[in-house]
């Protein structure tokens, strides 16, 4: 057996997304909520929990009605159409395999659904099951299986049927790191090799960032930003984004005249209209470098570093500066020369950072 | 230490198990020793009890006399099992994926039956079978209608557990997304991943069907049990000879059903399934 595998020559179909609402007693879920996704681009929404990701992901699946709005797929609006209707693959958070059939059987049932020969079906499941590289496993049930596999048979599942849309919905959240990190590559490639027009909803901003054509930031039922992966990570759109995506540092600042002045060094900012006043500088750990030679004196950067966090490449030091700690992101090589104790002093790069307003004060809008 | 531990445990597990076999079958042991006494001080064992069942048509009578007690009680716990698996699994499935707020109501409606004694279920349920046969039928098959809501308890019971052993929305979901019709994931999903609990309900019905006689009796329908009971009056070597032949019956049926179930599965559960079946059946049969 070669891995000669017919893969669906579908081309992706475009998604629409246009102005769905979505309550839930008196909490909204969601609020005129859009969202395009081209034909075969793979869109990852990332949001803390509660933030309606996974809400849009299920009334994409009809799994669950909307309010308002409507959902287009290819062409066609499918809003009004029950789920078993609306050719859409998914793969669940929680292991979702049927627990009485074996894989192949598992990948097969969707294609019984749609009424195709005993044969064929088996033929097709197998064909699946190797593009995600588990023929050998096609004989086991659910329990035989590990997290991963049984994840990658809901993926060959849920691709048998070949849908319009696949819908992950935070499918490596129960997985461990490793296996986590392989599956994540392995959808991507299986991904890009059907063509599938794709949403994959996490939490996880390692995962969105890694594998999405477009992450989408979700904050309280809307997008705060929506862009290709390095735009939302170096070019955040709003104070969320920027804390939510990577590591932020908060430093408190004041804002003259379109730059922001922390303790003695002027940064521009991303948007140079905000009013003047105190704010919170959000400064990224990879922004910040650490110098100990020179003038050690009593500057408002000076201060000891307190832990270094090796993390294979890079490090992360830890340096308090008496009244705030702050995170300094470094090549390991680099933060070997500044161990715990050392005194340091810290440099800002001068690239335009976003303000945050003290979350208590009353002024803002 | 431990090695002696257990077998304390060991000896205690024992003793229990003894005691309780003794328990369930000096009773039973007993009645067939009656059942065999010839008549007279000395007389010797004598199945003539046994032989006599036969010439009862009101107990077994022809198979295709629907009267007898036996065929009653045989057609009301196959009908009372399989309506309220059909009533039963759908609701709670539908509960749990749309309507989880209501599970603690429809639970606590299922429990119902077991706090009511069944002479009071019999005083509510005597002018509605006045009613039902004047209008509809008479026939003791009408019983079914009371065992399905005296069964209802043990049935939630069995299948919830079977429910909660498996992600029913999870698994809906899927087979919904892959484009199956409610009744197909019904069907095809929910139910092949439950049968044990289906299995349970079921041999719950039927034990406690063939054991109902407060009901049929004071309703006036003579199943099998009431059909015994009138029996010792006239002829109490007799009766007795019945019970044990219905206990062996009812052990034999079960036994058999529980081995239906499932092919793939280990001895070790079945033999589990059959003891809790048996310890629930006497508490269920004697009511």
């Amino acid at each position: 057996m070669t891995a000669t595998v017919e893969t669906p020559a579908r081309a992706g179909v475009e998604v629409r997304l246009e102005s769905l609402q979505r309550r839930y007693g008196t909490v909204t879920a969601l609020n005129d909520f859009s969202l395009t996704l081209g034909p075969g681009e793979l869109v990852a929404l990332l949001g803390p929990s509660g933030c309606g990701k996974t809400t849009a992901l299920r009334l994409l699946a009809g799994l669950e009605e909307a309010d308002g709005g409507r959902v287009v797929i290819g062409g066609q609006d499918v809003t009004g159409l029950p789920a078993n209707k609306r050719d859409v693959g998914m793969v669940f958070q929680s292991y979702s395999l049927f627990p009485h059939m074996v894989a192949w059987e598992n990948v097969a049932f969707g294609l019984q659904m749609r009424k195709v020969g005993a044969a064929e079906r088996k033929r097709r499941a197998l064909e699946v099951l190797e593009l995600v590289g588990l023929a050998p496993y096609a004989n086991r049930y659910a329990v035989q299986m590990s997290g991963g596999q049984q994840q990658r048979v809901a993926l060959a599942r849920a691709l048998a049927i070949r849908p319009k849309v696949l819908l992950l919905d935070e499918p490596l959240s129960a997985l461990d790191a490793k296996v986590r990190s392989r599956l994540r590559d392995e959808i991507r490639r299986v991904q890009l090799e059907v063509g599938i027009t794709t949403l994959f909803v996490t939490h996880d901003q390692e995962e969105a960032l890694a594998i999405a054509d477009r992450v989408g930031v979700m904050n309280a039922g809307h997008i705060e930003q929506l862009g290709p992966p390095t735009q939302v990570y170096t070019r955040p759109a709003t104070p969320f984004v920027a804390e939510f995506v990577g590591l932020t540092n908060r430093l408190p600042g004041n804002v003259k005249r379109g730059a922001v002045v922390v303790r003695g060094t002027e940064l521009p900012l991303v948007h140079p209209d905000a009013p003047d006043g105190p704010a919170i500088a959000l400064v990224r750990p990879e922004a910040v470098t650490l110098a100990s030679d020179g003038d050690m004196g009593d500057g408002p950067l000076v201060g000891n570093v307190i832990a270094v966090a090796f993390l294979g490449a890079t490090s992360r030091v830890t340096v308090d500066l008496g009244d705030i700690t702050v995170l300094v992101q470094l090549p390991t090589s680099a933060a070997a020369a500044h161990p715990a104790g050392t005194r340091v002093r810290l440099e800002l790069r001068t690239d335009p950072v976003l303000i945050a307003r003290e979350e208590k004060a009353p002024v803002e809008a | 230490m431990t090695g002696s531990r257990r077998m304390k445990l060991q000896i205690f597990r024992w003793v229990t198990f003894i005691a309780a076999g003794l328990f369930f079958l000096v009773p039973i042991w007993a009645m067939f020793e009656f059942s065999t006494r010839g008549v007279g001080e000395n007389a010797p064992r004598t199945f003539a009890n046994w032989k006599a069942i036969a010439d009862f048509p009101e107990l077994v009578g022809p198979l295709t006399l629907s009267s007898s007690g036996i065929i009653a009680s045989l057609e009301l716990a196959a009908i009372t099992s399989i309506a309220t698996l059909v009533v039963l699994v759908p609701t709670m499935v539908w509960v749990r994926l749309r309507l989880p707020r209501l599970r603690r109501v429809i639970e606590s409606i299922s429990l119902l039956p077991l706090t009511i004694p069944a002479i009071v279920l019999v005083v509510g349920f005597w002018p509605m079978y006045q009613w039902i046969g004047i209008n509809i039928n008479d026939s003791i098959l009408t019983l079914a209608f009371a065992y399905i809501i005296l069964v209802l308890p043990y049935a939630y019971r069995a299948l919830d557990a079977g429910l909660a052993a498996i992600d029913v929305k999870t698994l809906s979901e899927a087979a919904r997304s892959l484009g199956a019709s409610w009744f197909t994931v019904m069907w095809r999903v929910i139910v092949p991943n439950i049968s044990s609990a289906l299995l349970n309900a079921s041999l719950l019905s039927v034990a406690l069907v063939l054991g109902e006689y407060t009901i049929a009796n004071n309703l006036l329908y003579p199943n099998l049990q009431v059909e015994i009971v009138s029996l010792a009056r006239t002829n109490a070597g007799v009766s007795i000879a019945v019970a044990v032949a219905s206990l062996l019956f009812a052990f034999v049926l079960l036994v058999a059903l529980s081995f239906v179930g499932g092919p793939r599965r280990q001895s070790t559960k079945a033999t589990e399934r059959l003891v809790q079946t048996y310890a629930r059946d006497f508490s269920g049969g004697t009511r």
